[in-house]
């Protein structure tokens, strides 16, 4: 939504050119475009009305009436604005002083809550914790089979009864075996429930009497439309829940529910979670989710995540390379290795800022056998073709295909993918030394 | 069974209502009128560009005859909403035999519980079954299937977790035939349309069922969560450019959320919806009535 709401306001603006000075009538078409974008992206109808009201006040005054990027300053506005709304800083998870420390997962059926457990237990346990899984959803067939093949996929202890008719046992005895072993978190994953079944709910807020855990993390579709706030006051008038995990951030939906959500419930958003790969789960950056929003990308996460992946030196060399356009086949080699280790292209991509014509482009997904066919074709290569791909005559191109096993037109392909990756990262290296120094980066918009 | 249909629709009634505010007790239909109505509409989750639509025609209604009784506007939106999901429909369970009925959607939709349902209902009509663990992804969803089908006392066929999904499908087919049952139900692995390795491995489950069984036999249902946003709309559309839905099955209808994302999907992109999910119970699913669906949300009595 907010790419194309980036770009309509660019052509909101662009026909300024031709009115001369910004006036009021081009505010309020801007502040339609806005609202549509925002109730596209599922945002509470109330949320929205206020958010343009507070828009609309700094958009009038002096701030873009006297810009010479009114585009900017507005999207700027906005950014802001929905910072204020997710919550200005990034909360952390509550501990208690008293080990373990109880944490309980909540929320509808279907919204992630397994998945959700285990990937948190993930982290948890990446950060050096012990952490303990407890698996209470005695609803759902197979519920506790599922947390439990997870938990030995992460190697994390796990606890759970199957013939248990109660959760309130299962959590008891799961805290007392957490406590036998000396874990420092329990992860309790409890059955989904719909937010009007009293029956569930009251089950709930009793489990929440009985063990009080630290913190009550409320799991939360993405893809969740304008009931969301409804779904979330219920829950919060039964639980008072201490914060938000927002799933399945991987597909395209615009999580304006969980915005809203947040809105009105106070709860911080604590973890986003995207991709079925159980470690596909973060704390939850507002600022750099409000720029995500806005297609003005997330370079801070993309260089946290590349920094895991990547050796440090190499890191510094290949940047120098980039700086100086002469990456070569064997870094693009090395580069889908590095990238395989950190994500697939979309999700790289989908934290980069808008790159003009960059997203449009279909770019290649890096499996297993791609990779092979990769490696397999620039091992085929000789040493003077993999530092300049541009002497790949014909004559050598179907040397290399007969060599490498696959046809000429596979080799082609790979330069193609080749030129185009060297243009995103020559891109990207640019953006990189914006962020390194500070500086706030918009995208140039043409006037 | 008529009772249960009954039960259910009213409980989704009563749900459907509530927290819908409908502006139809004012007095006169004014631009403020105009902005409640948009108001429920939006909270409904039929999206901006049907809602604007929805307004102009009433617009138009109101416009006709000055001091139009509100409740003839209220009949009038009714009607607009029930032509718009009114798409002619199919029965998945018609001959030829045997068919397979696939089931296909995001993650966490009901994709499982509703095959169980649809199993419910084959069974009844006095159909064979053989129901397919297409989804070899996702930990223990084998063994979830398996539960239902052991409840239901239905031949399912499943391979290894990490398997491929269409062999599932081929030898879930090759069962069917070879034990004369009318119906193959395939779950599959939930998965964002927006994953192209996914998305592949999706039609190829459908190339391989019609493979097998001719183009006739294969029936695909998208399962789509009542409480879905706008994303559904673009879910739908995806799935759709694949696979060519031939319908929609709406779950967890007993929450508040509205659903009307099925107006949009219906209005837009044509597909029509067959079946609507209510409960966790295996009764609880019932055909999808476009006259009731729009009657419930904005009917007489839907405001109080």
């Amino acid at each position: 939504m907010f790419d194309s709401l980036t770009e309509k306001l660019q052509k909101t603006f662009a026909k300024l050119k031709r009115h001369g000075r910004l006036n009021e009538a081009v505010v309020d078409e801007v502040l339609r475009e806005i609202r549509i974008a925002l109730l596209e992206a599922d945002t509470n109808y109330k949320a929205v009305k206020e958010l343009i009201a507070k828009i609309k006040e700094r958009a009038v005054g002096s701030e873009v009436f006297n810009s010479l990027t009114p585009a900017q300053q507005v999207i700027k506005i906005v950014k802001d604005e929905l910072i204020e709304l997710l919550g200005r800083d990034f909360t952390k998870l509550n501990t208690s002083p008293k080990k373990p420390t109880i944490i309980f997962m909540i929320g509808l059926q279907g919204s992630g809550k397994t998945t959700s457990s285990a990937k948190l237990a993930k982290l948890l346990k990446s950060r050096g914790k012990r952490a303990l899984l407890i698996g209470a959803d005695i609803y759902r067939p197979a519920a506790i089979d599922q947390l439990e093949s997870l938990s030995q996929k992460i190697e994390v202890s796990f606890y759970s009864e199957r013939d248990s008719k109660d959760p309130r046992d299962i959590i008891e005895r799961g805290i007392k075996a957490a406590t036998k072993e000396g874990a420092d978190i329990v992860i309790v994953d409890t059955a989904g429930r719909l937010h009007v079944d009293q029956e569930m709910m009251d089950e709930l807020s009793e489990l929440e009497k009985a063990f009080r855990p630290s913190e009550v993390l409320l799991v939360v579709d993405s893809m969740m439309g304008q009931d969301g706030v409804n779904m979330a006051l219920s829950f919060k008038e039964r639980i008072s829940f201490t914060g938000l995990v927002l799933t399945k951030l991987d597909g395209d939906s615009k999580g304006g529910a969980a915005l809203s959500i947040k809105a009105v419930t106070g709860s911080p958003i604590k973890f986003i979670s995207s991709s079925e790969k159980l470690d596909g789960f973060e704390e939850f950056h507002p600022d750099r989710f409000a720029q995500r929003m806005l297609g003005l990308g997330d370079v801070l996460t993309l260089i946290e995540k590349a920094e895991a992946a990547f050796d440090a030196e190499e890191t510094a060399k290949l940047a120098e390379k980039i700086k100086r356009d002469e990456l070569d086949l064997n870094d693009f080699l090395e580069q889908m290795r590095q990238i395989r280790k950190m994500g697939s292209f979309d999700q790289i991509l989908s934290m980069m800022p808008n790159i003009p014509g960059l997203k449009a482009k279909k770019l290649p997904t890096i499996d297993d056998g791609h990779l092979k066919r990769i490696e397999a074709i620039i091992s085929s290569m000789t040493k003077e073709e993999r530092g300049d791909p541009k002497i790949i005559n014909g004559s050598r191109r179907s040397r290399i295909a007969k060599g490498s096993g696959h046809a000429p037109s596979d080799v082609n392909q790979l330069l193609k993918q080749f030129n185009e990756t060297k243009k995103m990262m020559k891109q990207f290296g640019k953006l990189n030394t914006h962020a390194k120094m500070g500086k706030k980066f918009l995208p140039r918009i043409d006037l | 069974m008529l009772n249960r249909f009954q039960n259910g629709l009213k409980k989704s009634r009563e749900n459907l209502l509530s927290h819908l505010k409908l502006p139809f007790s004012k007095r006169a239909i004014d631009e403020s009128f105009f902005e409640e109505l948009e108001e429920a509409l939006i909270m409904t989750d039929m999206g901006l560009s049907q809602t604007e639509s929805v307004l102009l025609d009433l617009r138009l209604k109101a416009g006709e005859t000055k001091n139009l009784p509100t409740d003839e506007l209220r009949a009038s939106l009714v009607k607009i909403i029930e032509e718009k999901i009114s798409i002619s429909t199919i029965d998945p369970f018609a001959e030829p035999h045997p068919k397979a009925i696939i089931l296909v959607g995001v993650n966490g939709t009901g994709k499982t519980t509703s095959l169980a349902k649809l199993a419910k209902i084959a069974l009844d009509r006095g159909l064979g079954l053989v129901v397919g663990a297409g989804d070899t992804f996702r930990a223990a969803a084998d063994k979830q299937l398996s539960i239902w089908a052991e409840r239901l006392k239905v031949d399912i066929v499943s391979h290894q977790i990490g398997g491929d999904p269409a062999a599932v499908v081929h030898d879930a087919i090759a069962a069917a035939k070879s034990r004369k049952k009318e119906i193959i139900l395939i779950d599959t692995a939930g998965r964002l349309h927006n994953d192209r390795n996914l998305m592949e491995e999706i039609k190829k489950i459908k190339r391989v069922s019609v493979r097998e069984l001719g183009d006739d036999a294969v029936i695909t249902l998208m399962v789509i969560d009542a409480t879905t946003g706008q994303n559904g709309i673009v879910q739908a559309k995806e799935f759709n450019e694949a696979l060519s839905l031939d319908g929609i099955i709406l779950t967890k209808l007993d929450g508040s959320a509205k659903g009307g994302v099925v107006v949009a999907i219906a209005g837009e992109l044509g597909i029509p919806i067959l079946y609507v999910g209510q409960g966790e119970g295996l009764l609880d699913m019932s055909p999808f009535d476009p006259k009731e669906y729009s009657s419930a949300l904005f009917g007489e009595g839907a405001d109080v």
